[in-house]
């Protein structure tokens, strides 16, 4: 380890740390734009020069390696002078249209510029460079006259995504992001460059003026496109989810998400969903309150003769599938579940990330609960069972001559037969976890409340247990869960933190 | 086109001997006159005695750093592990800078022969001669020069390439070069790591200037003790060099002289002085990007890399541009702004925004709206255009900017306060 100091406090650190990075553990942030963890150093904006002792000039904190005994200063006069011109530098071509500019809020130039910028400019006289704006993509627009050149957006097309269709075009201050005139920008993981830029240059077509950061709160949950399992963050305004953006990851996305990721997040804000919990009476659903179906659908679990099956959506939570299954405990069970294919679309630079084919988050959750993939023969059981238990499949109908219990978000026609449907939350809506394909355990967090009275889908569950066993709470439920299968044995959520935990990390496999 | 001129007799032609002798040009002509002997008694020697010898000249690199160029051939890699290169940089781009192009011109085989010794020196098998993209006819050259020396063999198993600029300044910063050799935009890259460890496609790499290594046949040929001996006032400083004179002078062109000569007998003697009834005003004496010296530094300065230092500029690539008494330095100093504003790459924030800002700003001026603090507000964007970027570029532009306002303060008064009329449109 190399032991050095940055503004007074004493960090040890690995060989090779770049200064930026060592900041960070010693609480520092060094001012930046061009650096970013995901990307090739470039060292361009200038913005991180800081002082070290014994250096004959500024250094830029991005580009240089820690060694033993440094001594850094971030506040030091110089280098803060040197931090205010780069930022009068940047400012003198920046229109300044903050109030219209949908990075207000959450801009890296506004942030520095209001922390240790100038009040007021010394380029009064001069017209400001002007370019219009670009549709660079699908989902992507460039508005030059905010660009300050940092070049994520160049580097990650180029050595993260590996199709390099954006540049630097022209030199000087006539200086903009060129895209390739034969190109478009839609390469299946282009949205990062929009997170990745730090002003209001690179623009979501989807999110364009929907919100003011301000206005936004942010919800950190799972992506529910794939079995990739990346983590990301919900953007809700009023409880609608408004955006979806990478929460940094390591281990599974480090910064990134797919576009296929970033833009389903629709079906979380549907209007159509079911409200309250509903019961057949006299061959019709009618709205009843919780106790009265829940009732309904112990006394034809507890009536049930013969088989029993569950077809169950691989978007439900790994707790909801442990629990539609306990539920079904004491009878002769057959779980499935279907998974809707894709094309793979991975992101070359990173290794281990792609946009899977199996377009659903918690497949390996629900095969390592006993659920088969492929609910053809579960569907053949289900003709003749004595219960039928569905749990969140608006698109398969499963025709049966027994009781259907429907646990949905949504009521689709062929639930209309159903004996109970029970309203439940959807993953903005919910506590609870997802598998992902390398068996990492994730957590998600809820965004916004349920609609009417749709409750999470491991409490309708839960309640469907033997009085004493009905779980609490979402961790209650996984602790139950922890309890009872082997593959979760030692696991909980405050052992699962923010990041996840590989299944057998806990037993000492490696991560 | 011809040599323009005869030499003069207080020139000492070392490199320059054979300019306007056209025979010289080909292979047959070199070799009749004692050409690729040195490399010859090169190929057969260790590297690393010609490490020595070439350290032991006190050859310092002529692209404008004043390196010692044995010193920096010993960075390159003692175990190698991987294939070594060297870069030439023939891009000669330096605004009052026009010697490598006759070294090019007229002795293409003096270069060539430097060439291969130095590949030798640091063990490379293939060399890059970057030739500036507006150099036609040194380009024609050059390409025939190699194909006739390849065909006789004297480069053993070196091979020497011509790549072509495309007409960017900053692509004779070394690591731009070597961008622009491996085909990508040519941005100066961040250093370390440094072309030693990593140049050119990521291999070590050693880069030196034409007229560096068109001097070292010479220093093998005649030892290194005799080119140590070239020097008339540093002993760091050895060797001849070339002058480009240009400006003001009756006659410019290129002078070759011995290191520590006086810039005063260079202009008045070599350069026939300034036209009829005119006086010297100023002078560059290191191409565009050293700060300017007044007349009365100019007259005591000696030519080498110590003594113009000395005297608050910097020897440069040697491009020396004369300004007489008729100069509006205000304008000339706009023009060298414009340039590097036109030619900044856009990487750094300093540069992209500073050289333009410089240039509207001394353009305000000229054009007679501006105001007594424009002037402290040009010093303080040259302070910080100076020191803080990857490359000098930035710092290359503030350079004459805070050397003419400290030395020409009142042209740039007298166009603020209305003296003087406006030059240029609003």
């Amino acid at each position: 380890m190399i032991t050095l100091t940055i503004d007074g406090v004493a960090i040890s650190v690995p060989p090779g740390t770049l200064v930026i990075e060592a900041a960070k553990q010693a609480g520092v942030l060094v001012p930046h734009y061009c650096y970013h963890p995901g990307l090739p150093v470039a060292g361009v904006c200038r913005m991180c020069l800081v002082e070290i002792e014994k250096a004959p000039k500024l250094q830029i904190a991005c580009a240089t390696q820690v060694t033993e005994g440094m001594v850094v200063k971030t506040q030091s006069p110089q280098a803060k002078d040197a931090r205010q011109s780069v930022l009068e530098f940047l400012l003198i071509n920046h229109p300044l249209d903050c109030p219209i500019c949908d990075q207000a809020g959450e801009c890296e130039l506004q942030d520095f510029v209001f922390q240790e910028g100038q009040a007021a400019t010394r380029y009064a006289e001069y017209a400001k460079r002007f370019n219009p704006v670009e549709d660079f993509g699908p989902d992507v627009l460039y508005v030059p006259n905010r660009c300050i050149l940092c070049t994520r957006c160049v580097r990650f097309m180029e050595d993260v995504a590996q199709e390099p269709v954006l540049n630097v075009s022209e030199r000087g201050d006539r200086a903009t992001i060129g895209i390739h005139p034969d190109a478009r920008l839609d390469h299946p993981w282009a949205g990062n460059v929009v997170d990745l830029c730090p002003v209001g240059s690179l623009l979501s077509k989807d999110f364009l003026h929907k919100a003011r950061a301000w206005e936004l709160d942010k919800s950190a949950s799972v992506c529910t496109g794939c079995t990739q399992g990346c983590n990301v963050t919900l953007d809700t305004r009023e409880n609608v989810v408004v955006r979806v953006r990478p929460r940094p990851n390591l281990e599974v996305n480090q910064y990134f998400i797919c576009d296929h990721g970033r833009n389903n997040y629709r079906w979380l804000n549907r209007g159509d969903r079911i409200e309250a919990p509903l019961v057949k009476q006299d061959g019709e659903l009618r709205a009843v309150d919780w106790d009265e179906a829940l009732d309904r659908a112990r006394g034809l679990l507890r009536g049930a003769g013969g088989r029993a099956v569950a077809i169950v959506s691989p978007k439900a939570s790994t707790e909801a599938l442990f629990l539609a299954r306990r539920v079904l405990g004491g009878l002769d069970w057959t779980g499935a579940f279907e998974v809707t294919m894709g094309e793979q679309a991975p992101l070359a630079g990173v290794p281990n990330l792609a946009l899977r084919a199996e377009r659903a988050p918690n497949v390996a959750g629900a095969e390592l609960l006993g659920y088969t993939n492929g609910v053809e023969s579960a569907l053949r059981a289900a003709e003749s069972a004595g219960v039928v238990l569905v749990l969140d499949e608006p698109d398969l109908a499963v025709p049966t001559a027994g009781a259907l219990i429907y646990l949905g978000t949504v009521l689709p026609d062929s639930a209309r037969g159903a004996a109970v449907v029970l309203p439940i939350a959807n993953v903005a809506e919910e506590d609870g976890t997802f598998v992902n394909r390398d068996l990492r355990v994730q957590r998600y967090f809820p965004a916004k409340p349920a609609p009417g009275m749709a409750r999470p889908a491991w409490w309708a569950l839960g309640e469907l247990l033997e009085a004493g066993d009905r779980p609490g709470s979402a961790a209650q439920a996984f602790d139950l869960m922890a309890g009872a299968v082997e593959a979760f044995a030692g696991l909980s959520y405050a052992t699962l933190g923010a990041a996840g935990r590989k299944i057998g990390q806990a037993a000492g496999v490696p991560v | 086109m011809g040599y323009p001129h005869k030499p003069h007799p207080k020139e000492t032609l070392v490199l320059s001997k054979h300019f306007g002798d056209a025979e010289a040009r080909s292979y047959k002509g070199w070799v009749k006159r004692g050409g690729y002997e040195a490399l010859k008694q090169a190929l057969a020697t260790d590297p690393a005695a010609l490490i020595e010898e070439v350290k032991a000249s006190g050859l310092r690199g002529r692209g404008g750093a004043g390196f010692p160029t044995g010193l920096k051939w010993s960075f390159m890699p003692q175990e190698k592990k991987k294939p070594h290169y060297l870069c030439v940089n023939a891009d000669e781009s330096e605004p009052g800078t026009f010697k490598d192009r006759e070294i090019m011109r007229w002795t293409p085989h003096a270069l060539l022969e430097g060439t291969a010794i130095a590949a030798h020196a640091i063990r490379a098998e293939v060399a890059y001669i970057y030739i500036r993209g507006e150099f036609t006819e040194p380009l024609a050259i050059m390409e025939k020069a190699i194909a006739d020396a390849s065909a006789a063999g004297v480069f053993g198993a070196i091979k020497i390439y011509v790549h072509r600029g495309a007409g960017a300044y900053i692509c004779g910063e070394e690591t731009a070069l070597m961008n622009s050799i491996e085909g990508k935009r040519g941005n100066p890259r961040i250093k370390p790591p440094f072309p030693a460890a990593a140049g050119v496609f990521g291999m070590p790499t050693t880069i030196n200037n034409v007229e560096t290594l068109a001097a070292v046949p010479l220093i093998l040929k005649n030892g290194a003790a005799w080119y140590k001996g070239l020097c008339l006032s540093n002993p760091k400083s050895t060797g001849t060099k070339l002058f480009s004179v240009c400006g003001h002078v009756q006659k410019p062109g290129n002078y070759e002289v011995t290191m520590g000569f006086p810039l005063k007998d260079l202009l008045y003697d070599l350069s026939g002085g300034m036209r009829p009834g005119r006086t010297l005003k100023a002078c560059i004496p290191g191409g565009s990007s050293v700060p300017i010296l007044t007349r009365e530094e100019t007259e005591a300065c000696l030519l080498d890399y110590e003594g113009v230092v000395e005297k608050g500029s910097m020897l440069g690539s040697g491009g020396v541009i004369v300004f007489d008494d008729s100069a509006d330095m205000v304008y000339q100093i706009m023009r060298l702004a414009r340039f590097y504003a036109h030619e900044s790459c856009a990487q750094c924030t300093q540069c992209r925004e500073g050289t333009a800002w410089t240039t509207k700003i001394l353009e305000r001026i000229l054009a007679g709206q501006g105001a007594m603090k424009d002037l402290d507000l040009l010093l303080d964007l040259s302070e910080n255009m100076t020191g803080k970027t990857i490359c000098v570029l930035s710092d290359s532009c503030a350079a004459p900017v805070v050397s003419g306002i400290k030395k020409f303060k009142s042209e740039f008064e007298a166009y603020i306060t209305g003296k003087k009329r406006p030059v240029v449109a609003a």
